[in-house]
This record gives C-alpha cells, sequence and structure tokens, in this order.
C-alpha cells in the first residue's frame, strides 16, 4: 500500500513539480488548493502525511494547522511546513503548533525536500 | 477627532522611529519633541530678559508670543519635511520588500521545474540542450541570490535585521562556508586555506547564520577577483576582546580612489567591473550591517594589482 501525502499549496505550478516527484517516488498524492480544502481532505483521507503552505486563500495555514493538531483524528498525522515565509517568528509559531518541520522553499532543492518527506515518514532518506 | 488612542501612539516615540528604522538623533518625531522643549525653554528665557530689561509687560508679552510662534512654525514645518522624507524611504523599503517576496514564489517554481528536468527524472535531456538547461537553471540561481540580497536590504533599512544570537564555532563556519565555494575554486585553480591561530580558538557569539553571509561574500569576492591561480587565505585568531576572521588574496586590488566608496550599496570598483560583470554590489554593504549589528568591526587593507585582505571581528561571550 502506498502511502498518501496531502499537499495543500495554492500554486498549482508547485503542485504539479512536487506532486509528479513524489509520485515517481511511489506515493499517492492528494492535492488541496486553499486551507479549507486541505482541512476537509485531512479529515477525510486520514492522510499519513501533510505538507502545508502557509499563505493559502479560505483559511490561513496556521489555522490549518491549529485545527489538525486539535482534532483527535488527525493530531498524529505529521505536517511539513513548506512556505516562503522565513522569519523566525513564523518558524517558531508553527513548530509551536505542532509542526514537525519547517521548510523554506527558496533554501532547499526539490531532491532536499523530498528526502525530508521521507525522514519526516520514517522511511531511509 | 484623534481618539486618545490615537494620541497615545502619536507620542509613542520609539516605536515610530523604531517604524522608520531610525536612531534616536535622526528621528523626526523625536526631534520635534527636543524642539518642543527648546522652545519652552527659550519662551522661559525670554520671558525672563524682557522682564529685566523692558519695563513695559505688554511689550514682554508680544516678544515672547512672538519668538514662540516663529519657532514653533519653523520647527512644525522642518520636522514635517523630515518626516516626508522617512516616510518615503520606509515606503520604498516596503516597496522592495514586497517586491522581493513577490518573486519568490515564481523563482522557486522556476528553479524547481529546472531541477526535474536537469535530474533527467522524467526523461534524459543530452547534449546543446542540456547545455541550455543549465545556463537556465544558473540565471535562476543568480536571480534568486540577487532577491535574497534585496530582501536582507530592505530588512536592515527598515531596521528589522532579527539576529539570533548564540555561541558558536567560528572555525566550524569558516568551514561550512569554504566548503560551497571549493567546486568554483578548484575549477579556477584557486586554492582556499583555512589558518587558525591556535587550535582552541574559544567560541564566538553572534548569529551564525548572518554571520556565514558575511564569510561566503568574502570568499566569493576573493576567488572571483583572483587571476588566474592563485592562493586564498582564511585566517581567525584571537583579538581581544574578541576573535578576527579575515581572508586574504593575491587578487585584483581595489584602487585607492574607490576605497573609500566599497561599503556602499551598489557600489561597485572600476577595477571590479574590468574583470566580473557579475555583481550586485550589495554583498559588502550587507555584510558591514550585520558585523556592526553583531558588535563587530569590519575592514580592509588593499593594493591595486596586489590583492585584499577583509576582516571582521566579533565578540566572544557576553
Amino acid at each position: 500500500m502506498s502511502k498518501k501525502i496531502l499537499f495543500v499549496e495554492d500554486e498549482a505550478a508547485l503542485q504539479k513539480t512536487l506532486g509528479d516527484v513524489l509520485e515517481q517516488e511511489g506515493y499517492k498524492v492528494m492535492s488541496a488548493l486553499d486551507g479549507e480544502a486541505g482541512l476537509k481532505a485531512a479529515r477525510a483521507e486520514n492522510p499519513d502525511l501533510i505538507l502545508l503552505d502557509l499563505i493559502l486563500p479560505k483559511m490561513h495555514g496556521f489555522e490549518v494547522l491549529k485545527a489538525l493538531k486539535s482534532e483527535e483524528a488527525t493530531k498524529d498525522i505529521p505536517i511539513i511546513v513548506l512556505t516562503n515565509l522565513e522569519s523566525m517568528g513564523d518558524i517558531e509559531k508553527a513548530l509551536e503548533l505542532g509542526a514537525t518541520t519547517y521548510l523554506v522553499k527558496a533554501s532547499y532543492t526539490l531532491e532536499e525536500v523530498v528526502s525530508k518527506i521521507k525522514k519526516a515518514l520514517g522511511e531511509q532518506a | 477627532m484623534m481618539s486618545s488612542k490615537e494620541i497615545l501612539e502619536q507620542l509613542n516615540i520609539r516605536a515610530h522611529c523604531k517604524k522608520y528604522g531610525l536612531g534616536m538623533w535622526r528621528c523626526p518625531q523625536f526631534l520635534f519633541l527636543l524642539m518642543g522643549a527648546v522652545i519652552i525653554a527659550s519662551a522661559i528665557i525670554t520671558y525672563v530678559l524682557g522682564t529685566r530689561y523692558v519695563a513695559d509687560p505688554d511689550v514682554v508679552s508680544l516678544i515672547v508670543l512672538v519668538v514662540t510662534l516663529i519657532l514653533f512654525i519653523l520647527t512644525f514645518s522642518i520636522t514635517r519635511s523630515l518626516e516626508g522624507l522617512a516616510e518615503a524611504n520606509r515606503l520604498k523599503s516596503e516597496f522592495v520588500s514586497i517586491v522581493s517576496h513577490q518573486l519568490r514564489a515564481p523563482l522557486s517554481n522556476l528553479k524547481w521545474a529546472l531541477e526535474i528536468l536537469i535530474s533527467g527524472r522524467f526523461g534524459k535531456i543530452e547534449g546543446k540542450s542540456a547545455d541550455y538547461l543549465q545556463i537556465l537553471a544558473d540565471n535562476t540561481k543568480r536571480m534568486a541570490e540577487l532577491v535574497s540580497s534585496l530582501l536582507i536590504v530592505s530588512r536592515i533599512e527598515q531596521g528589522r535585521l532579527p539576529l539570533h544570537n548564540a555561541e558558536f564555532s567560528l572555525p566550524e563556519l569558516a568551514k561550512e562556508a569554504i566548503a560551497a565555494f571549493k567546486p568554483i575554486a578548484s575549477a579556477s585553480n584557486v586554492e582556499i586555506l583555512l589558518e587558525l591561530s591556535q587550535p582552541d580558538l574559544p567560541a564566538a557569539f553572534g548569529d551564525s547564520a548572518q554571520l556565514k553571509i558575511v564569510m561566503e561574500n568574502f570568499v566569493d569576492n576573493a576567488v572571483r577577483y583572483t587571476r588566474g591561480s592563485g592562493k586564498v587565505v582564511v585566517s581567525i585568531a584571537l583579538r581581544s576582546p574578541g576573535l578576527i576572521f579575515s581572508v586574504k588574496d593575491g587578487g585584483v586590488g581595489i584602487p585607492k580612489e574607490d576605497q573609500k566608496h566599497i561599503f556602499q550599496k551598489f557600489f561597485r570598483s572600476s577595477n571590479a567591473l574590468k574583470y566580473q560583470t557579475q555583481g550586485s554590489g550589495l554583498g559588502l554593504y550587507i555584510a558591514k550591517s550585520i558585523v556592526e549589528k553583531s558588535g563587530g568591526k569590519i575592514g580592509f587593507k588593499s593594493e591595486q594589482d596586489k590583492g585584499s585582505t577583509f576582516w571582521f571581528t566579533i565578540p566572544i561571550k557576553k
């Protein structure tokens, strides 16, 4: 059974690049284009990992993170925040709210992001 | 009508000065308050002098009133224009910051899409087409670096370059910074050496991520401006009351007339332009801001055609 990754990201180009690569790596990728859809999909699909952008339409990433971590069914799903916000305040807040890892898009190559995802899933990177 | 909250906010001078990223003595709100105090003092002095030397109390109060009014109008218009300038400057920094942020998202997309094409994940691309992809990737990287630099500059100018100070090993950080340039250096036959004055140097105190930017800038410049083969020596030593980090090269050097401008924003030495057309002229400006905010000093020694040594100092534990 391949693992399910929920990718909450409003940028279609990013959905495609990272999504394609993750599918090639053998994961089942589900995408959500805004915060509300992301939260709904997380509740319905029970993914193994969530990739979460912060600046999202309809519902901010922090709100989504807070909601997911407060619900019994979703609170144990590892969440990787993947964003272009890089202020120390945002990083601290995300980790405080229970994010597993915080990645700034501009600072990582795609390969590095994939290996962080594998690590968060407890696989050999 | 201003609510009492707004009036209180107007009185919060520190917050205003911080918003503009200005020190007290360059901040319009503070200067206005200071001039207010001067006006009151001068009104009192005029009154005291007036009562002593002019007999008629009506004339005295008129003089006091006129002097106070003139001073007040002058002060008001001067600080108003200063405030306008500070506001324009703030908006400019904010504009640069917003534009840089907006450019980041498409640049990340470009970077990752190119990475996929070059990695050959979905089919290998070879020959001349691969060369063109590499050109695209290199230039995307250059653009991303420029955008990062602009973002740092806008933060410096808004006075909100956050430093997260902690103890760290300066030699370890130097090794990381050097490692990043090893491939470029060996491709152009430049050798980078690291020399420590003693094996047991004390830990430095500062923001290691920001200081790494400074180190990388020094090493990058040293490699970039070395002609042909050569040696770049990175050294770390004790220099009371802290540590000194320096990078020495035998490169093109900086002409005397350019030396006083070298830390200015966007400045590029005539000598630099002769050998390297790439570069934004932001690196050393950023370096100076970071080092000075970390409580260190920055400087250089350079001779045209002989080479340069750039150094900075950093405190050890506070």
